[in-house]
This record gives C-alpha cells, sequence and structure tokens, in this order.
C-alpha cells in the first residue's frame, strides 16, 4: 500500500463521515426547503450521518438545490457551484428540481438543475418525504466510500 | 440603492440571494456606520416563476394545483382563497361539511405555520434549542396533517366545490391526542420566550413598531396584531365557516419582537380551541357540490387569512374553461416594507431578527419582476410611481 492510497482512505473515510451542505432554493415553493430543514431535526436527525447545513458554499462537500431555476437565481446558482471546494456534489430536491414539475412552460423558468450544472442524485416527491432526503443523502454516502462497488450494483440492478 | 463613495466611512453589506439566514432567496444591501445600519434596500425576484401568467394557460382544475404550489408553507390557504373565489363565480356553494373541513385544515396549518416560524426565529437567535424542540413538536401536527390529506405539505384537500376526504373516528381521536400534547408543549414555548434572559436580551424592545406604524405601513397578520392592530380576515369577513365559529383576534400592544412571538404562540391557543369546536360540531352532509365546466365572464375578489396575513386572490372569467386573469397579493409583500423601516437605526446583529421578525416567504413573494436594461442603478419606487405605471401598463 502506497502512502497516496492511505492518504486518499483518509479522506475518504473524512469525506464519508462528515459530509457538510449547503442548501440553495433556486425557485422552489418552499416546501421542498421546510422538508430538508425538517430532516436536520429530531424526528429524523441527518446530523447521526455527520451532515451538518453549513452557511458558506465555500465550507461545503454537497450542494442541495430545490425548485426549477429561475432565470434570477441561474447566476447565482452558477456562482454557488464554482465557489465550492472539489470534489463537490450536488443533490436535486424535489419533482421541479427534476424536471421543471408543475411550474414547466412558466415564462421565467429556464428548466431544472441539470441544465445548470451537474447533478449527482435525485430525489422525486413534490416535495420528497424527509425519509426519502435521508436516503438519497446516505445513497449518495455510500456511493463515495465505495464507488466501483456502487457502480456494479447500478448496472447490475 | 447607489453606493455612495463619497462617504468613506459608510459601507454596504450586501446579503444573498444565497445566505444562512432564510432558507430561501433575497438579496439585501445594508448600508453600516460602523455597527449600526443606516439604510436598508431589499431586492427581491429571485424566485418569481410567473405563477399568474401560467394560470392563463390552464383550466380551473389545473390551476388549483398550480397555484397551491405558490408556497409550500401556507399552501391550503392559497388553494382555498382561489375556491372560493371561482365558486363565487360560478355561483356555487361549497357544502357547510366542506366549508368546516376548509377551516380545520386552516387552522391546523396555522399551528404548523406558526411552529416552523418559531424555530427560525429562535435559530435567527442564536437559540437552536429551541428550534430543535418546536421543529420536533411539529411533526405532531405534520402527522396529523399526514394521515387527514395523504401528503406532509402540498395537502390537496380544496377541491373546486368542496374537499376531497371525510373525517373518520380514529381521525378525530388522533387530532385530540396530538392537540393534547401540543398544547402542553406550547405553555412551555411562550414560559420560554418570556422569561428567558438571553433570548430577550434579542427580542425585548428590538424592531418595536408603534400602532401608527404599523397602520401607515400596511402590515397585515400577527406583524399587525403585535403592534396592536386588530386586523384579520377571519373576523373581518368571515369566509368557509369562519361565521358558524368565530375567532377572538389576539392581539398585544408592545410592537417588538418579543411580542411577535407571543402574539404567534397565543394564536396556537386559538387553533387549538377552533379545532375542538369544529370536531365537536361538525355540520353533516356531503363533501362536494357539482362544478361547471366553463364560467360566464364575470369577476371576483377572494381574501383569506393566510398564517402571515391577509391573502388576496383577484379572478376573472371569460366565459372559457380557463381564468382570464388571476392576480395574487401575498402577506408578505405587505410587510416586508416594514423591514426595511425597522432596520434603519438598529444594529446589524439584529437585522436578521427583525427581518425573521415578519415571517417573511419569498416564493409567495416574488409576483413582479422589472428588468433593468445596461447599467440603470438600482432604483426605488413609490407608491404613486407604482401606481401610475399600473396604470399606464393596463391601458397599452
Amino acid at each position: 500500500m502506497t502512502w497516496q492510497r492511505v492518504v486518499d482512505d483518509f479522506r475518504t473515510w473524512a469525506r464519508v463521515n462528515s459530509p457538510w451542505v449547503v442548501h440553495f432554493n433556486t425557485g422552489s415553493c418552499n416546501g421542498c426547503d421546510i422538508e430538508i430543514l425538517a430532516t436536520l431535526t429530531p424526528r429524523y436527525d441527518a446530523e447521526r450521518f455527520g451532515v451538518k447545513l453549513e452557511g458558506s458554499p465555500r465550507h461545503a462537500d454537497v450542494l442541495i438545490c430545490t425548485g426549477p431555476v429561475t432565470r434570477q437565481a441561474r447566476d447565482r446558482l452558477l456562482r454557488v457551484y464554482e465557489q465550492m471546494p472539489e470534489p463537490k456534489f450536488v443533490i436535486a430536491v424535489g419533482s421541479c428540481a427534476i424536471s421543471g414539475g408543475v411550474f414547466q412552460g412558466c415564462y421565467n423558468v429556464i428548466g431544472h438543475i441539470d441544465e445548470v450544472i451537474p447533478v449527482d442524485v435525485y430525489i422525486p416527491g413534490c416535495p420528497p418525504r424527509p425519509e426519502a432526503i435521508l436516503d438519497g443523502v446516505v445513497k449518495l454516502l455510500g456511493h463515495l466510500k465505495n464507488p466501483v462497488l456502487e457502480e456494479t450494483i447500478q448496472e447490475a440492478g | 440603492m447607489k453606493l455612495d463613495t463619497t462617504v468613506p466611512q459608510r459601507f454596504v453589506v450586501p446579503i444573498g440571494p444565497q445566505h444562512p439566514a432564510l432558507k430561501e432567496p433575497g438579496h439585501f444591501e445594508f448600508t453600516v456606520d460602523g455597527e449600526q445600519v443606516t439604510g436598508a434596500s431589499v431586492r427581491l425576484g429571485y424566485a418569481h416563476r410567473g405563477i399568474e401568467k401560467a394560470t392563463e394557460g390552464r383550466n380551473w382544475v389545473q390551476n388549483l394545483y398550480l397555484l397551491e404550489r405558490i408556497c409550500g408553507i401556507c399552501s391550503h390557504v392559497h388553494a382555498t382563497a382561489y375556491c372560493l373565489g371561482v365558486e363565487r363565480l360560478a355561483g356555487v356553494t361549497a357544502p357547510p361539511r366542506a366549508q368546516a373541513i376548509r377551516l380545520l385544515v386552516a387552522e391546523l396549518e396555522r399551528i404548523h405555520s406558526h411552529l416552523l416560524w418559531l424555530g427560525v426565529a429562535a435559530h435567527e437567535a442564536g437559540f437552536d434549542t429551541l428550534f430543535m424542540y418546536s421543529w420536533r413538536d411539529r411533526e405532531t401536527v405534520m402527522d396529523i396533517l399526514e394521515a387527514l390529506t395523504g401528503n406532509r405539505v402540498n395537502y390537496s384537500a380544496n377541491l373546486l366545490g368542496g374537499v376531497k376526504f371525510d373525517l373518520t373516528p380514529e381521525l378525530t381521536d388522533k387530532i385530540y391526542k396530538g392537540l393534547e400534547l401540543l398544547e402542553e408543549r406550547t405553555h412551555q414555548y411562550v414560559d420560554v420566550v418570556t422569561s428567558d434572559a438571553t433570548l430577550l436580551q434579542r427580542t425585548r424592545g428590538v424592531g418595536a413598531t408603534t400602532r401608527e406604524q404599523a397602520e401607515e405601513l400596511g402590515l397585515v397578520g400577527p406583524t399587525a396584531r403585535a403592534s396592536g392592530v386588530e386586523r384579520d380576515i377571519r373576523t373581518e369577513a368571515p369566509y368557509a365557516a369562519y361565521p358558524d365559529f368565530p375567532v377572538q383576534v389576539v392581539t398585544a400592544t408592545a410592537g417588538d419582537l418579543e411580542a411577535r412571538f407571543v402574539v404567534r404562540l397565543q394564536e396556537l391557543f386559538e387553533a387549538y380551541r377552533l379545532i375542538r369546536a369544529v370536531l365537536e360540531k361538525l355540520p353533516p352532509g356531503d363533501l362536494q357540490a357539482r362544478m361547471p365546466r366553463k364560467i360566464k365572464p364575470a369577476e371576483t375578489v377572494s381574501r383569506v387569512e393566510a398564517p402571515r396575513g391577509e391573502l388576496f386572490y383577484f379572478i376573472k372569467s371569460n366565459g372559457t374553461d380557463q381564468p382570464e386573469r388571476i392576480k395574487v397579493r401575498t402577506p408578505t409583500l405587505c410587510n416586508l416594507a416594514s423591514v426595511c423601516v425597522l432596520a434603519i437605526g438598529s444594529q446589524l446583529a439584529d437585522v436578521p431578527m427583525i427581518l425573521a421578525g415578519v415571517d417573511p416567504c419569498f416564493s409567495c413573494n416574488d409576483r413582479m419582476v422589472t428588468v433593468y436594461s445596461g447599467d440603470t442603478a438600482h432604483t426605488q419606487w413609490t407608491w404613486k410611481q407604482l401606481r401610475q405605471y399600473g396604470i399606464d401598463y393596463y391601458r397599452r
């Protein structure tokens, strides 16, 4: 085992055990946002997976986006994404973030999140239940821990 | 607001649109002199999606689901305001049982919204323990709403002409049990917000609004009631089943953040009382009246009391199955002006609290968008200019 491997393993261990998330609302109706907050509060308690809501994108590993992307929010979303240090991961929460949802065709809506930035995990629902959001986060962490295994499972499944 | 470069000791603090204080996008610029705020401006529109225009391309039933998603926190009141308006246009009245169930869900939603606000406001004050406690207890009412309607947030309880679900004895029992727990917890919260020394330092006397100011700024909802203005659509123009179940308006006189905490918590007791009254005297009968598919040309105004204040709908029909125009004015828009006024002269550290004090909801709020061409500096519109703009716009 080389030193590089040891350092990488250590980094992965740290990343998987304490993912800091930053949350950005790109034009959502608030429904998903309050469910994300509910996920962090005692009933669902995402903190047991080391998840911490962070104020600044510069300190965060995971960006949680909600809502369709509006024209005003597009540049801000890009700026928030670019400010995050590598490696960074994006979770799109809610039907609007995935497809534009009920707001498809509104004049001020550009579309969904992955038209603007790459997305790693999609969580469907209007809004998704806190359990679903937790599941999405855990899936992302599982992927970080063992990307090869997860990809094989996905291909097989 | 333009940055004044001639006075070097002034500094503009830009906040947002992504910021840790609120979960929604809004951009604020505060001019500070040391710690003192000397100027404030707000820029909205990050969550503007163009819903009002989108309603014109959808039929009456589809719009119900679209308008419910204006705001995820107060989705039921949006749907209620819309349904009541459309029913009035069509000359249909929902059966009494449906009206009572509408009231029931509206009050449950008020409980969930006020508990949510309590948590967020406590979080702004740095009192995260209260945030966690109030959100834990909020799950009780979320469970009730889910058991009733099948969804935690966008309930879809309303239909045009009625409601979707009926109450069963099991559900009634569940609600009674939940209310008992919540009532006990609310007593404790009232105790905490009026006696905790650390929280009181952040709330007592901060952002105080006098009655005259509140009336002049046109505040609505609990924000106005905390300043002693008895303004509540549920008593001024009772809708749904509110004529049968009268509301006692809760007011306070101080107008500061502490008064806003107390008014919202006392409103919870009022909501518990109303829900119990509805469950005891639920009128029998049908759940839905028959609605026509097309509605003859007419226009109406529909007002309901959202958890944050007066929600106003203007609905115009044109004889087809689609509306001609729907205009929504949400309570946050009325209250947000007070933030810019109250922030001036206060400490910068108090600004997030003052902002949270009006219970802002930007996704409700972002209705109009003005595009500035080129390098135009930010401008502020007076009420007169805005009114003239509106008149000219519609004359064209």
